[in-house]
């Protein structure tokens, strides 16, 4: 680190120079991420104070950063299936929809009776819970697939094709609930979006779950590297062997998929299920949480854990706005701000132009 | 494979021709004129804004913001209006030109550093809509006599049947926007710009004034139809025209404009607005559909007119990569 400032002999040649370790740090795709939601923290801290209080209540873990995690987890499954399909160049503006299909179809087949039988409320479920929850996610990743055959094979842009789904999609969510907030009262179903496992919400279990599962997927096979070469030039992959025609499909399955068990959590969270409602304005969550976590839009390059750090901040920047004490709509002012910032931070001709403006009065103005 | 030569546009009106006539059949009080400048009065705002869209389309662009750019200048206006007393004469030219900088501020931002239009517009319109909450979270209704009665002033036509205000802007509108389409230079570099963009910088067209200027034209279209929205509701509030935005879309992809530019009609456009209001009154006709199959059968339209251009596409040149 140090070893280049007292160095007595000439100059190395700037080939051989070893760049102090903040300016390699600096160049970690994490590193900007983890400094802004630090930095999001700290303003969040000093407005709240009992923001590190963390506890230990009647066997759960208790805290506002516990709640900050439990409620980025939706936001986080569905921004990690969405990073795939940004990776390959695509996008899926119809996960809010597939949100509250999914919801819809689990309230649906568990019914919202609730029966008094020998003078006692009893909850009743239509379908057994499992093949509930199986049908909302079959339901849901096959409308990512249904996308991913437009894309791939149809040959729509992917725009295109997940508006159709985003407006068919929140049409059939309508129908499926009748327009209504349809109430589950069936108790084993609230605790995917309430319940706690070992103390720590299971919402953020299955997230971890969902993250690490993807991690090692990726990691572990070609997979990601695919999936990569897909989104830098789509052509070349195909040429190259690599059946990006079928990865493209299953990468929208995926997302829809994620976007299922995100529709789950909300749901199970606040016991209804809400067609009108429920996922709206979601995919503008999930493309910033996966922008601001580092992934290119343009394709390519991408990071799960960017993913997740993103939406924390997301949901950190919510969280502090309402600790501000503003109107919680004043959120959509500010997300602007910050996709706008990402969006110049991440153009390369922006970086250019700056690093113009920079260095033209120093080196005498060459262009 | 054997080209398919049907343009979008015609297939566009043959449905829409057939659409009436099946209403017209099926329902008894369907074929009136009343219904159909009925559908002019519902979707005046609708048609103002898809033929903004439909520049932006034909330069291969796409602006995401318009839906909220319509609720921020219901918002501005009612606020302006009731709480600000000021004159109707001034606030409407005033949110005007509000959403002519708000688009040419889109439009420099993906112009200037190569942004991408959805991206760009999407954050525009988080923008808008938190805007309106800014200025109010709840719904501000207008009492201002000059909207009241400009809201309720109807142009008696042909027969006992009348259009709104609203409407006729509207129509003048659209027949504005047909002559700059091709009657302008304008026109001309949008779609050169919709072609090519690289041949149309190769051929001096001032590429960035125009993609600037689409953006501007939309933002102003979106905010006129802010206005007829204002006429219409009486009211300035948030959460109105959700959605709107791909409905517009819908309206102008429907309407035989292909997404990747250079090729559509601001008639098409026209067509394709009808044909959503003609859906929606099918539906309602109908009574038995409940309301959320539009959304449904629009998406299905929406659907089968993509692949159509997909095909009509192939049939010209390369399939591009997916």
């Amino acid at each position: 680190m140090s070893a280049m400032h007292d160095m007595s002999t000439p100059a190395p040649l700037p080939t051989t120079i070893i760049d102090p370790w903040w300016q390699r740090a600096s160049r970690h795709p994490l590193v900007w991420p983890l400094v802004t939601l630090a930095l999001i923290l700290a303003v969040n801290a000093s407005l709240n104070h009992g923001l590190w209080h963390l506890e230990w209540r009647n066997g759960h873990l208790y805290g506002s950063l516990v709640d900050i995690v439990n409620r980025a987890a939706p936001l986080a499954i569905v921004a990690l299936g969405l990073t795939l399909v940004i990776a390959t160049r695509g996008i899926d503006i119809s996960v809010g929809a597939v949100v509250a299909i999914s919801g819809a179809v689990a309230a649906l087949m568990i019914g919202g009776d609730l029966k008094i039988v020998d003078g006692q409320a009893v909850h009743i479920s239509h379908w057994p819970l499992g093949v509930a929850l199986l049908a909302a996610l079959v339901a849901a990743a096959a409308c990512g697939a249904w996308n991913g055959l437009l894309v791939a094979r149809a040959g729509l842009q992917p725009i295109i094709a997940t508006l159709i789904m985003m407006l068919a999609g929140r049409g059939a969510a309508q129908l499926l609930t009748g327009g209504q907030i349809i109430t589950i009262y069936y108790p084993p179903y609230f605790v995917i979006g309430n319940g706690f496992f070992l103390g720590v919400p299971v919402a953020a279990l299955i997230a971890l779950a969902v993250w690490l599962l993807m991690t090692l997927l990726l990691e572990r096979s070609a997979l990601g590297l695919f999936i990569q070469a897909i989104g830098i030039n789509p052509r070349a992959a195909r040429v190259a062997g690599v059946r990006s025609r079928t990865i493209t499909i299953c990468v929208y399955a995926f997302c829809g998929l994620c976007a299922g068990i995100a529709g789950l959590i909300v749901s199970s969270n606040v016991k209804s299920a809400d067609g009108n409602n429920a996922g709206v304005l979601m995919e503008l969550d999930a493309i910033l949480a996966v922008t601001v976590g580092g992934t290119l839009l343009t394709g390519g390059r991408f990071t799960l854990a960017g993913t997740v750090i993103g939406a924390l901040i997301i949901q950190t920047l919510t969280s502090t706005i309402y600790a501000i004490g503003v109107p919680p709509e004043i959120n959509l002012v500010v997300k602007a701000v910050v996709v706008f910032v990402v969006m110049l931070l991440q153009s390369a001709e922006f970086r250019r132009q700056v690093r113009a403006l920079a260095i033209r009065p120093a080196a005498g103005g060459p262009r | 494979m054997k080209p398919v030569r049907i343009p979008p546009v015609v297939a566009s009106v043959l449905l829409l021709l057939a659409m009436v006539a099946f209403g017209s059949v099926m329902y008894t009080g369907f074929f009136s004129a009343q219904v159909f400048l009925n559908l002019l009065i519902d979707n005046a705002f609708l048609l103002v804004v898809a033929v903004g869209m439909t520049f932006v389309i034909l330069t291969g662009g796409i602006d995401l913001s318009v839906g909220s750019v319509v609720a921020l200048t219901t918002m501005v206006s009612a606020a302006l209006v009731e709480h600000r007393h000021w004159p109707p004469g001034v606030v409407i030219p005033l949110v005007l030109a509000g959403g002519a900088v708000f688009g040419a501020f889109q439009g420099w931002l993906i112009e200037r550093f190569r942004l991408q239009p959805f991206l760009v517009t999407l954050a525009g319109m988080f923008l808008a809509r938190g805007l309106c909450y800014l200025i109010s979270i709840d719904s501000i209704s207008i009492t201002e006599p000059t909207f009241t009665a400009i809201a309720q002033a109807r142009v008696p036509l042909f027969g006992g049947a009348a259009l709104s205000v609203g409407a006729l802007i509207a129509l003048a509108t659209f027949a504005l926007a047909v002559f700059v389409a091709h009657g302008t230079a304008f026109g001309r570099n949008v779609y050169a710009i919709g072609g090519s963009e690289h041949s149309a910088v190769l051929m001096g067209l001032p590429v960035a004034r125009t993609i600037v200027g689409v953006y501007a034209l939309s933002g102003a279209c979106a905010a006129l139809g802010g206005v007829l929205f204002t006429f219409y509701m009486l009211s300035g509030y948030g959460l109105h025209a959700t959605g709107l935005e791909l409905d517009a879309i819908a309206a102008v992809v429907i309407g035989g404009t292909l997404l990747a530019g250079g090729v559509g009609l601001v008639a098409g456009t026209l067509c394709g607005v009808l044909m959503l209001g003609l859906i929606q009154t099918l539906i309602t006709f109908d009574g038995s559909l409940s309301a959320w199959w539009t959304k449904i059968v629009i998406g299905a339209l929406l659907l089968a007119f993509c692949l159509l251009q997909r095909l009509t596409q192939r049939g010209e040149g390369e399939p591009a990569a997916a």
